[in-house]
């Protein structure tokens, strides 16, 4: 390398002109496309999007995983997947936790950050107390809150025994899991969405505010034709990630329920693992994750071309 | 124009709104955190009558006996190699991948960039059977490597699409310039890209550790040997063991998340960035 830059500097000053032309051979242009890309886009295709595509074609066996497949099925797994009223149940709450999502987390972030984005003393103190859930480990978290909830040395029992009741067992009720669990999500991701919405606010153009308020406008009329819809890019980025977090939960429900009981707050992906992996049914659980893998796109695809096509 | 809240700010509702609305999100966030550090140092009899108050006996022998375990340090080890790694090689390969697609002119490049952004658009979980078989026919099974490599495949997307945007800020004039002086695209990767990008390259790295350091998925799928568990694995198993002794199990998350509250203390400006930034531009 160094003999090369020894070279070519001594031929630049006398001519400037031909360097230009020569410069692919000489400037080492080759090497990095030969040595920089292939690293990126080998480990990307052998762990990323190969992996997809064999998904699809494992889903068309009965197989273990040990051997090579060969009992062909066609698309009887796919039928064991839409028959299975677990899948539905798991469809279900995912779709709970989204419309909670939107509901609940979304609005609550923003408020917390129309407050925190002004400056006041403490304000950044705040602002990462709110933050700190999001960077626990979902296990941490899902750990924490199966204490939260227990029946006997939980918080919510000591509440209730408090109040004289007899204490409940969240987790273990079909009834109350999936309501718990929620819980749970909201207390973990709020902090992230409030974070956007703080970033965008402090990006804003102040001046916009000012000329309102000039014009007479009042403050929650500034708040509701001003500012929300200055922050409308940023509503929509963190409608779509809290939707696609909600499609990959995993982690947080394992400590809290396995997804039990009687699968009643399984997620797509805990249905995935139970039914899958932990019993390497190869095919039962490639034909889930391509049904998962096509909603994701499904809705990435459709979401950037209705919602956010200026972006 | 009303002038009046300017006039008189000692006592004004909204205020008190906002304060009561801080203090009871606060408290949301808070409580079952102070309750599980405090937690830890109570005996189980005292955990049952007063889960939320200051515990009467501080019993300090929950955190002694795990920081005096072995156990515990095993799965930080395994942890921070596997976070290491992943870090130093999505590190290495995303930076002379964004660097290729920032300053490069080829036939493909936006074709190529495309392709690699699909892994923003699925998680990893959609092919984790797949990659299991693929990891294990590689031998990597039950290696850190067999976790590593594919978690460095799917954070490649937006690292190099984060890292991409920072090197096409840096001038091309300045490419242009030290090209006429002969020096190389991979010496000005070197020798000036690389150094001007510090802040994106931590900001990319903290991502990259938070994540791989939290992950629970992957390595649960990829490793058998409770040797080489990393700690999200092995505080699994901890509560497995010790199922309803929840002082011991709260002293053991606590010590579990005290690296990352730590971490998150002293990075925070990067953490913030990387986290939202990743997001914005996603």
């Amino acid at each position: 390398m160094r003999g090369r830059i020894e070279t070519a500097s001594m031929a630049s000053p006398e001519s400037p002109s031909w360097l230009s032309a020569r410069r692919p051979a000489g400037d080492g242009r080759l090497t990095v496309l030969v040595l920089f890309l292939p690293p990126a886009l080998l480990l990307f295709t052998l762990f990323v999007v190969l992996p997809i595509g064999e998904a699809a074609w494992y889903s068309g066996f009965n197989w273990n995983g040990f051997g090579r497949p060969t009992n062909w099925i066609g698309f009887d797994n796919y039928r064991f997947v839409l028959e299975s009223r677990a899948f539905w149940l798991a469809l279900r709450n995912n779709g709970l936790i989204i419309v909670v999502s939107l509901l609940i987390q979304l609005p609550l972030a923003l408020a917390l950050a129309l407050v925190l984005a002004e400056r006041f003393r403490g304000v950044v103190a705040l602002r990462m107390l709110f933050f700190l859930p999001y960077i626990l480990a979902e296990i941490a978290t899902g750990l924490i809150f199966s204490f939260v909830y227990d029946g006997d040395y939980g918080l919510v029992a000591s509440v209730w025994r408090w109040f004289g009741a007899e204490a409940p067992h969240l987790l273990a009720s079909t009834q109350t899991a999936m309501v718990a669990v929620v819980i749970v999500v909201v207390w973990k991701y709020f902090g992230f969405h409030m974070m956007l919405y703080i970033a965008a606010l402090q990006g804003m153009d102040r001046s916009l505010i000012e000329a309102a308020r000039i014009d007479g406008a009042t403050r929650p009329q500034v708040l509701r034709y001003v500012v929300i819809p200055s922050l409308y890019p940023t509503i929509r980025l963190s409608v779509f990630f809290a939707i696609i977090g909600s499609l990959q939960l995993f982690d947080l429900v394992m400590p809290l329920t396995r997804g039990g009981p009687a699968d009643s707050s399984n997620t797509l992906v805990t249905f995935l693992y139970n039914n899958g992996i932990s019993r390497m049914r190869v095919g039962f659980g490639s034909a889930i994750g391509v049904i998962l893998f096509l909603i994701c796109v499904t809705f990435a695809f459709s979401y950037k071309r209705w919602f956010m096509r200026d972006e | 124009m009303n002038d009046v809240e300017a006039i008189r700010p000692s006592f004004n509702p909204a205020v008190l709104y906002k304060a009561l609305f801080l203090a009871v999100m606060a408290t949301f966030v808070l409580v079952p955190l102070l309750a599980t550090v405090l937690g830890g140092f109570k005996s189980l009899g005292e955990l049952r009558v007063n889960p939320f108050g200051w515990p009467q006996h501080w019993e300090w022998s929950n955190y002694a006996d795990i920081l005096f375990s072995k156990r515990y340090w095993q799965l930080l080890r395994n942890s921070l190699i596997i976070s290491a790694l992943t870090v130093t090689l999505t590190l290495i390969v995303s930076s002379m991948a964004a660097f290729t697609f920032a300053h490069v002119k080829f036939y493909g490049s936006s074709m190529l960039l495309s392709y690699l952004t699909l892994g923003l658009l699925f998680p990893a979980a959609t092919a984790v059977l797949p990659l299991f078989i693929k990891v294990r026919d590689l031998g990597l099974l039950d290696t850190y490597f067999g976790v590593s490599l594919p978690h460095v495949a799917f954070s490649l997307a937006m690292s190099i699409l984060l890292l991409r945007r920072f090197f096409k800020d840096i001038p091309y004039e300045l490419l242009e310039a030290a090209l006429v002086d002969g020096c190389t695209y991979i010496n000005f990767f070197r020798y000036v890209t690389l150094p001007l990008s510090r802040p994106i390259l931590a900001t990319v790295g903290t991502i990259t550790f938070v994540n791989s350091w939290n992950a629970y998925l992957l390595p649960l799928v990829m490793l058998n040997t409770d040797d080489l568990y990393p700690w999200p694995l092995g505080i699994m198993v901890y509560q497995g063991e010790y199922s309803s002794e929840w002082s011991l199990i709260l002293a053991f998350i606590t010590l579990t998340i005290l690296p990352t509250v730590i971490l998150f203390i002293f990075a925070q400006k990067h953490i913030v960035a990387g986290l939202t930034a990743g997001a914005v531009k996603g």
